[in-house]
């Protein structure tokens, strides 16, 4: 072990890692929320607070919420199955499936993106085989749909993967002890396997919300103009209108409220098990 | 004899290339306490699984009260089991694990509390059922284990070496409690373990194991003083083993010396295997025995001392375990003398 100086000398170089790179940043980004730009001076002010509750941006919030919750509960439903079937005993081809489920990860984020673009368009993939087999051609790119479908995609192995962990570590002989004492298939399931996995289902929750209430490039990319998230609101403020005080205060509220949200999750997740990646 | 309520016939169980399971025959009576006892991989774990309805067997046939139930998922067995590792819920307290099965039958909430109180009186666990099952130790957990298969009134309750966690102190009290439950509650008890004291303790009836066979079977009493062959003597208690002759009835020959014994009907010469338990063979003085030995070792046992006699007569050498009251001086030499009736003479 180590004494208690040589212990506080080690943790150092984390905490000026912090101080540097978390802490410092965000006080930044504190201090720009708070400020106005008047006569080329910084004052002041509660305003980009204020203009963050009128209606146009609310709704941009709502929009995102609302967007990443179907997603969410899209990934839960798509993404439970999967994992239930791969920690299946009787399933033998475990590890291939997980790989075809990682193997989109190794490749950059942007570039699977992209790569719906191509699928979906109007002239696209999708598009092409429907007319070449005399369907009508179908609006599919720049909808909530596509946002959706691309917040599914690219997410969908953060819900597998902590579920999955949860049903392969789970104690088979309490499913059998269940079934001795007269569970049918539904009863060791809703009885017994789902509350137990619920710690699992919280991370996967909280690891599909999180990334998916806060993208801009998804949205930017399949959502176009019509469906802009916070994410992609933010990212204007600062790249396109340079209203850093104003994307400023919009951050700290988007933060806020993923504070807010990850707090409730970990409290509900009281074991802390699940092996959350966050 | 009472009424057969388990029947095995020719059960057979293949892992892979592993025989696990090569013809096991063997019956269940009612309201008895059945015990497989045999060293760990012997297949005791197995057969109970396969009655549990957690293995199905390659071969043979398995009825409940004449019926096979090979078909029956174990949900619909009218049997409950008590696991090697209790598998107790740990997302439920005491009181809800052990109402688990009554909740699946859809029994009323009051009745149900009625028997989970009942059955937490019964394992002296009373004022524990809102307790978390994590909280409990080893020995609380084995009695929710009891009480959660017990409160659904199984006909057959099986147990899977259900005090190997215990400590010795513990395990003792427990096998006391699980023997006058059984008799109180009058259940068929199978009980797999691979301890032979406590197999011998709780029985009525033992089924000795080993290599996927069953190799003896009969009351406690009857496996000990007359094993059938080597491996039962050895396994069940200590034994002194020897290569021995018939040369006729009543009379056997082994460690160089003839012995008179009560076993008769043996082929003229017919090469047998001699067992003697070592609080058989009387110490006398050295001289005045039938054999003669140096003490190589002495132990003290608490209620007697265990020793090792070092044995030569002629070619024939062996080391005899004897257990005798009255100490003898390590390196003295001693005479060892064997009652007829305490020489058990088996075909090899």
């Amino acid at each position: 072990m180590l004494k208690g100086s040589a212990k506080r000398a080690a943790v150092a170089p984390y905490v000026i890692w912090s101080a540097l790179f978390v802490i410092i940043p965000i006080l930044l980004v504190i201090y720009y929320s708070l400020t106005m730009e008047t006569d080329g001076k910084l004052v002041f002010s509660w305003a980009n607070y204020a203009r963050a509750f009128q209606p146009t941006y609310i709704d941009v919030m709502l929009r995102s919420g609302r967007l990443a919750l179907i997603s969410t509960a899209a990934c839960l439903l798509i993404g439970y199955p999967v994992a239930y079937i791969m920690a299946s005993r009787e399933f033998e081809n475990r590890s291939f499936l997980l790989f075809l489920f990682l193997v989109p990860m190794w490749m950059n984020f942007l570039l699977r993106t992209y790569s719906w673009l191509a699928l979906l368009e109007n002239n696209g993939i999708l598009n092409t085989f429907l007319s070449g087999i005399g369907l009508p051609k179908l609006a599919l790119l720049y909808t909530n749909k596509a946002v959706v479908l691309g917040m599914v995609y690219n997410f969908l192995p953060f819900m597998i993967l902590p579920i999955y962990t949860v049903l392969k570590k789970m104690d088979h002989s309490l499913i059998e002890a269940a079934q001795d004492l007269g569970a049918d298939s539904r009863n060791v399931f809703f009885r017994l396997v789902l509350p137990l996995s619920t710690p699992g289902v919280i991370s996967g929750i909280t690891m599909v919300f999180m990334p998916a209430v806060t993208t801009f490039i998804i949205s930017d990319l399949l959502g176009g103009s019509k469906s802009m998230l916070i994410g992609n609101l933010i990212e204007q403020q600062f790249m396109k209108v340079s209203d850093w005080n104003f994307g400023s205060a919009m951050s700290m509220i988007l933060m806020g409220v993923v504070l807010v949200l990850f707090t409730v999750f970990t409290m509900v997740d009281k074991d802390g098990e699940g092996g959350a990646l966050y | 004899m009472g009424e057969r309520l388990i029947d095995l016939i020719d059960v057979c169980k293949v892992f892979g290339q592993t025989t696990v399971l090569n013809h096991i025959n063997l019956f269940i009576v009612k309201n008895k306490f059945l015990t497989l006892l045999g060293p760990s991989g012997c297949g005791k774990t197995t057969t109970l699984r396969i009655i549990g309805g957690f293995e199905t067997p390659t071969a043979g046939d398995l009825l409940f009260e004449g019926k096979s139930i090979l078909n029956l998922p174990p949900h619909k067995r009218k049997v409950n089991t008590v696991f090697q590792r209790y598998a107790l819920f740990p997302n439920m307290n005491v009181a809800d694990n052990i109402a688990f099965g009554l909740r699946i039958k859809k029994v009323k909430a009051d009745v149900i509390n009625g028997k989970v109180n009942e059955m937490l009186r019964l394992v002296n666990l009373r004022g524990f059922g809102k307790r978390p099952v994590a909280s409990l130790s080893g020995g609380q957990q084995q009695r929710v284990a009891i009480a959660r298969a017990l409160v659904n009134e199984p006909e057959v309750l099986l147990l899977d070496e259900p005090l190997g966690a215990l400590d010795l102190k513990l395990r003792k009290e427990m096998q006391i409690e699980l023997k006058n439950m059984q008799q109180k509650l009058g259940i068929t008890f199978v009980y797999v373990t691979h301890d032979q004291e406590e197999a011998l303790t709780m029985s009525d009836t033992v089924a000795v194991m080993n290599a996927g066979e069953i190799q003896q079977i009969g009351a406690p009493e009857d496996i000990y003083n007359e094993p059938k062959n080597a491996f039962v003597a050895n396994f069940i208690g200590e034994s002194n083993i020897l290569g021995g002759v018939m040369p006729e009835d009543y009379r056997v020959v082994f460690a160089g010396n003839t012995f008179e014994c009560v076993d008769r009907g043996f082929e003229k010469d017919e090469e047998v295997d001699v067992v003697i338990r070592p609080e058989d063979v009387r110490i006398v003085e050295s001289g005045k025995g039938q054999l003669t030995g140096i003490v190589r070792t002495v132990i003290f046992k608490g209620v007697h001392y265990e020793m090792l006699i070092d044995m030569k007569n002629g070619d024939f050498e062996f080391l005899w375990k004897a257990h005798s009251t009255v100490m003898s001086e390590k390196g003295s030499a001693v005479g060892m003398v064997i009652a007829p009736d305490l020489i058990h003479v088996m075909r090899k």
